[in-house]
């Protein structure tokens, strides 16, 4: 029998302190009271005056309200009744079924000893050029999208998923917009991977300390479903709520903000969850799709910043498409060496070139004389974006090749793409095909 | 002596004693489940101590149990060392996923050195010798090197040898010698010793001026921002502009004994690549496996953050330690901002006033403190060792103007600046040509580099002027100077890490590309047009490009060579 503790002394934020003792740091706790009942769990112990995240928020949460511990740590049910569920930021299902019955396994548990993992070498195939040629996905990758409200991250995020053919699909939505939940939900089903998603979903109504334990709940699955054998893709949207919703707890603890009011610990708490992404020597593997919306569309707001250091790679999606400039697979060369042996030297120049246009058209936009070069530039430019660079093409990378071979020949002489000799004598198009 | 605790906040714990605390000493905070979280104490308030755990405080409870130690963290010196892969504490990573499997459980520590295994022991000294502090007793076979059992670094004064192993195999834990010291008393010693990681060890008649170039086989480094043997550098960047790469090929082609990779809170997956790598790399100037000159100390973002701020500091000590080897060490960390966030992350923990971006007012020191302990010495036998480092700095919006980019460069002897444009452009390694700069002397004449720096600037200028009046604006003159300053980049200063050849460039190969590139860039060019000029550059852009890709001793370096003389000598004949 467990005792319950009823001497709340402070209520401030998300956060309740209670005098308690013999609890342990992290512990998970309930605090019962006339609003209802929420989870709680322990983020500082100062003598007996234990403080608690109150999961539901503390509206209504009264001093006389009750608080039992449960002497572990937060826990996710686990097993493959799990497929096919939705559940909220507490882990409570959302789709009106029972509660699973299952073996629980601890939330935020330690990270995996860097020799047990293996290096990635299995490229995702994703039909899209601006990711198979000059940004590969690779298996086990944790790569975010960044992006603005108003552009279809989530789309983007949804149409990658399903060309993953992961085993298991999870999905982790934070303050996501209702319609946004069911727009995932009919894209899995459609995509015929109704059967294998899991969701854990947080929307933008519900309290945000749920928000917090979305990318947990996700990854302590994934990673259970990884140490089985399976191939799980993980997809978290919008982590910017996630730090968001960190910054909300630290400022409640009157911890000292680093940067815009984050809290300086925004990298490690960041990079604890993206570092769950994994290849397992002997078992399955992680794969971590994020997005991370960027407020005010700035790379360097802490939450974007800190997210690159920490992923690797990044999709810049603006306008609509990838950007060709910032954005970036770390994990490339692992794979894009044994696909083609053309294909690096494709993503070197084209980008090189479409850096060279971009300069062209600025020039051009200040009203100066185009010369013979930049009007080469000009059009290789408006060509890469109608038949690269358009998120409506949906090619395989061997014809994505082709395409820029054709696009160079029709535009350049050999040489002037810097592209090496060998290369040039094996792949130039004899015949540039007529557009 | 035992204290408990009575506060747990994240990774600091406070615990309440009422017997002597050692500041930086070690402590063992007691789960109930009889796990020992490893600790340092670091502050003392009256009765109270306060602690950073180097593990996750899940589970702690009030009134645990905390056991206080004399002993400041410390890492364990001696053969065996080379070609380990450690956390942040000197946990042999392997050796734990053998008994632990996949996850990184929470106090669990083993021994850093293999025990079991045996080391043919020289003995170098014979009993009634009179030795120092660090002077070689013997020698043991440790990869390519003699690896040296020295007296202790501690000692003082004269020590005499009252006994020393006869040759043969011993383990780590065997007695290899006895030493007495001016007060009688006897000190055995073992094949290894212990030091505190947070105290420089340095045992040498002097420190030299360090001048030695360290060869990395990076154009850009060698040949325009040198590093040189006992220096220090840094590599600020915004993220995904090439730092780890940069280290990673480095530590791979670097012309030194020893490699130390200090992976100090960035991602894991980086580090797999070096583990599983290397150990299947040859390293061409030795013809042995890479990772044998190679340890890697890995504390990634995952693992606990107190540990993260120990592993630079284990990192370097294991470097000094080969340093008395007369070895020359190269030690990388990357990145050494994720060592400062540490360090804010427990400065805010304890509450102390906050200095600029909420890091602490004495991060600079600290800074300074670490880059100190790089160095080129003279060993009391007047052989000469060295510690070189070179550390990434990961600013906050890749914006060079914050506390632990400024601080470093204070302190460092070269600037190695990445820029964001140049790795858009994917101008690799995207070493800013502009903004860098190193105080050493490298592999080129000083006066030729002067040279094409100024080239540089100039063509620079011309290019931001282009950009105000046009090209029909720009005189063909400065035109010239704008496509030179381009075909030098384009030649020279950009590296393809990936290609098997261009990705490391001799000493050698690189005096004979430059001045190659100079006899064609000192030509004096006559063009009609500006078009004529741009193709002529390309052309000859294109054959200095692909000769990068030939090996230096191949036919197709010598083919391309000979297109190169003809190239210029047909230019200077339009004179
Ligand atoms: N020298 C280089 N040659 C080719 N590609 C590079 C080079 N340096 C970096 N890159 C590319 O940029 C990516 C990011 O580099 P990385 O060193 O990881 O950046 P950082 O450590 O600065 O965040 C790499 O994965 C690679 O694709
Ligand atoms: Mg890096």
């Amino acid at each position: 029998m467990r005792k319950y503790y009823d001497q709340i002394t402070r209520i401030s934020g998300n956060v309740v302190t209670v005098t308690a003792t013999g609890i342990g740091y992290d512990e998970l706790a309930i605090v019962t009271g006339t609003s209802g009942t929420s989870l709680a769990s322990v983020i500082r112990m100062e003598g007996d005056q234990v403080s608690l995240q109150v999961f539901a928020g503390t509206q209504g949460v009264s001093t006389g309200d009750r608080v039992r511990f449960l002497g572990r740590p937060m826990q996710v049910p686990f097993s493959d009744d799990l497929l096919g569920r939705i559940f909220d930021g507490a882990g409570r299902p959302r789709d009106g079924r029972p509660d699973l019955e299952a073996e629980r396994v601890d939330i935020g548990g330690p990270p995996v000893n860097p020799t047990k993992r293996r290096r990635p070498d299995r490229m995702i195939r994703t039909g899209i050029p601006m990711i198979d040629i000059f940004n590969s996905l690779v298996e086990s990758q944790k790569l975010p999208i960044f992006s603005v409200p108003g552009e279809p991250y989530n789309e983007l995020l949804a149409r990658v998923g399903l060309q993953t053919n992961a085993d298991v699909i999870i999905l982790g939505g934070m303050g996501l917009r209702h319609d946004d939940y069911l727009r995932f939900r009919r894209t899995f089903e459609e995509g015929g991977a109704g059967g294998r998603t899991i969701l854990f979903i947080h929307t933008a109504a519900d309290p945000v300390v749920e928000c917090l334990l979305v990318p947990d709940l996700c990854l302590a699955v994934a990673e259970s479903f990884a140490l089985q054998g399976k191939r799980v893709l993980a997809l978290l949207t919008d982590m910017t709520a996630f730090a968001d919703a960190l910054k909300e707890i630290a400022i409640t603890m009157e911890q000292i903000p680093s940067n815009r009011g984050y809290p300086g610990d925004l990298y490690t708490q960041l990079a604890r969850r993206y570092e769950k992404a994994v290849d397992l020597d002997g078992a399955g593997s992680v794969t971590l799709l994020a997005c991370t919306t960027m407020p005010g569309d700035d790379v360097t707001h802490p939450v974007p910043d800190n997210t690159g250091y920490i992923t690797e790679g990044q999709f810049y999606l603006r306008s609509g498409w990838i950007e060709p400039f910032g954005s970036l697979s770390r994990l490339k060369q692992q794979v894009n060496g044994d696909t083609r042996d053309d294909h690096r030297s494709i993503m070197d120049a084209c980008i090189q070139l479409y850096a060279l246009c971009r300069e062209s058209r600025e020039k051009r936009d200040m009203g100066f004389e185009m010369s013979a070069w930049d009007a080469k530039l000009l059009k290789y430019g408006d060509l890469f974006e109608t038949h690269i660079m358009d998120l409506a093409v949906n090619i395989p990378l061997e014809e994505a090749l082709d395409r820029c071979w054709d696009i160079l020949a029709r535009c350049f002489d050999p040489a002037e793409t810097g592209i090496r000799r060998t290369i040039i004598e094996s792949h130039w198009p004899k015949q540039p095909t007529a557009a | 002596m035992n204290g408990r605790i009575v506060a747990v906040f994240g990774n600091m714990v406070i615990a309440e004693t009422s017997g002597r605390v050692v500041q930086n000493s070690v402590g063992y905070c007691c789960r109930s489940d009889g796990a020992r979280l490893l600790s340092e104490v670091i502050r003392v308030r009256g009765r109270l101590a306060d602690l950073q755990v180097f593990e996750e405080t899940r589970g702690l409870k009030f009134g645990d149990v905390v056991e206080f130690r004399e002993e400041m963290l410390s890492v364990t010196l001696g053969p065996g060392l080379l070609g380990q892969v450690y956390d942040g504490l000197q946990n042999p990573l392997y050796r734990l996923a053998e008994q632990e499997g996949f996850f990184l459980k929470p106090g669990v520590y083993i021994s850093a050195l293999p025990v079991e295994k045996t080391w043919t022991f020289t003995p170098k000294v014979q009993a009634g010798a009179t030795v120092g502090a660090a002077d070689t007793l013997g020698t043991v076979p440790e990869g390519i090197f003699e690896h040296q059992v020295m007296a202790p670094f501690n000692a003082e004064g004269d020590l005499k040898v009252a006994r020393i192993a006869d040759p043969g195999d011993y383990s780590i834990e065997e007695e290899i010698a006895v030493l007495t010291d001016e007060a009688g008393s006897r000190h055995p010693v073992t094949m290894t010793q212990t030091w505190p990681v947070k105290r420089a060890l340095n045992v040498s008649r002097r420190r030299l001026m360090p001048t030695e170039p360290l060869v990395t086989q990076v154009r850009i480094i060698d040949s325009m921002f040198p590093v040189v043997r006992g220096g220090t550098y840094c590599i600020p960047g915004p993220f995904g502009a090439g730092k780890t790469v940069l280290q990673q090929i480095t530590s791979r082609y670097a012309e030194v004994d020893i490699v130390i990779v200090a992976a100090c809170g960035e991602r894991a997956g980086e580090v797999v690549e070096t583990i599983r790598e290397f150990p299947k790399l040859q390293d061409p100037r030795t013809g042995r496996l890479l990772m044998e000159r190679t340890i890697i100390v890995c504390n990634t973002s995952a693992m606990p953050v107190a540990a993260r701020e120990a592993s630079v500091y284990t990192a370097v000590t294991l470097a000094e330690y080969y340093r008395q080897m007369a070895l020359n060490v190269l030690l990388l960390a990357d990145s050494t901002s994720r060592w400062a966030q540490a360090l804010r992350e427990v400065s805010g923990r304890l509450e102390e006033i906050p200095g600029e971006e909420a890091f602490p007012a004495y991060l600079e020191s600290r800074i300074a403190g670490f880059y100190e302990r790089a160095g080129a010495v003279e060993l009391a036998d007047g052989r000469i060792g060295s510690v070189t480092i070179g550390g990434t700095i990961s600013p906050a919006g890749g914006n060079f103007d914050e506390p632990v980019t400024q601080g470093t460069l204070k302190v460092v002897g070269a600037f190695h600046g990445l820029s964001q444009a140049r790795a858009d452009a994917r101008r690799y390694p995207a070493i800013d040509p502009l903004d860098s700069w190193s105080k050493y002397t490298g592999i080129i004449e000083a006066e030729k580099a002067a040279r094409v720096s100024r080239l540089l600037r100039r063509g620079n200028d011309v290019k931001q002027m282009m950009a105000v009046v046009g090209e029909e604006g720009t005189s063909i003159e400065d035109f010239l100077v704008m496509l030179k300053a381009e075909f030098f980049d384009n030649t020279y200063l950009q590296q393809n890490a990936f290609d098997p050849v261009d990705a490391s460039t001799s000493a050698e190969r690189q005096r004979f590309v430059f001045d190659k590139i100079l006899e064609f860039l000192d030509l004096d060019f006559e063009f009609d047009d500006k078009a004529a000029a741009r193709r002529s550059l390309v052309r000859g852009q294109d054959l200095y490009r692909n000769w990068n890709y030939a090996a230096m001793d191949s036919d197709e370096f010598k083919k391309i060579e000979g297109q190169i003389d003809e190239f210029i000598a047909a230019n200077a004949a339009n004179d």
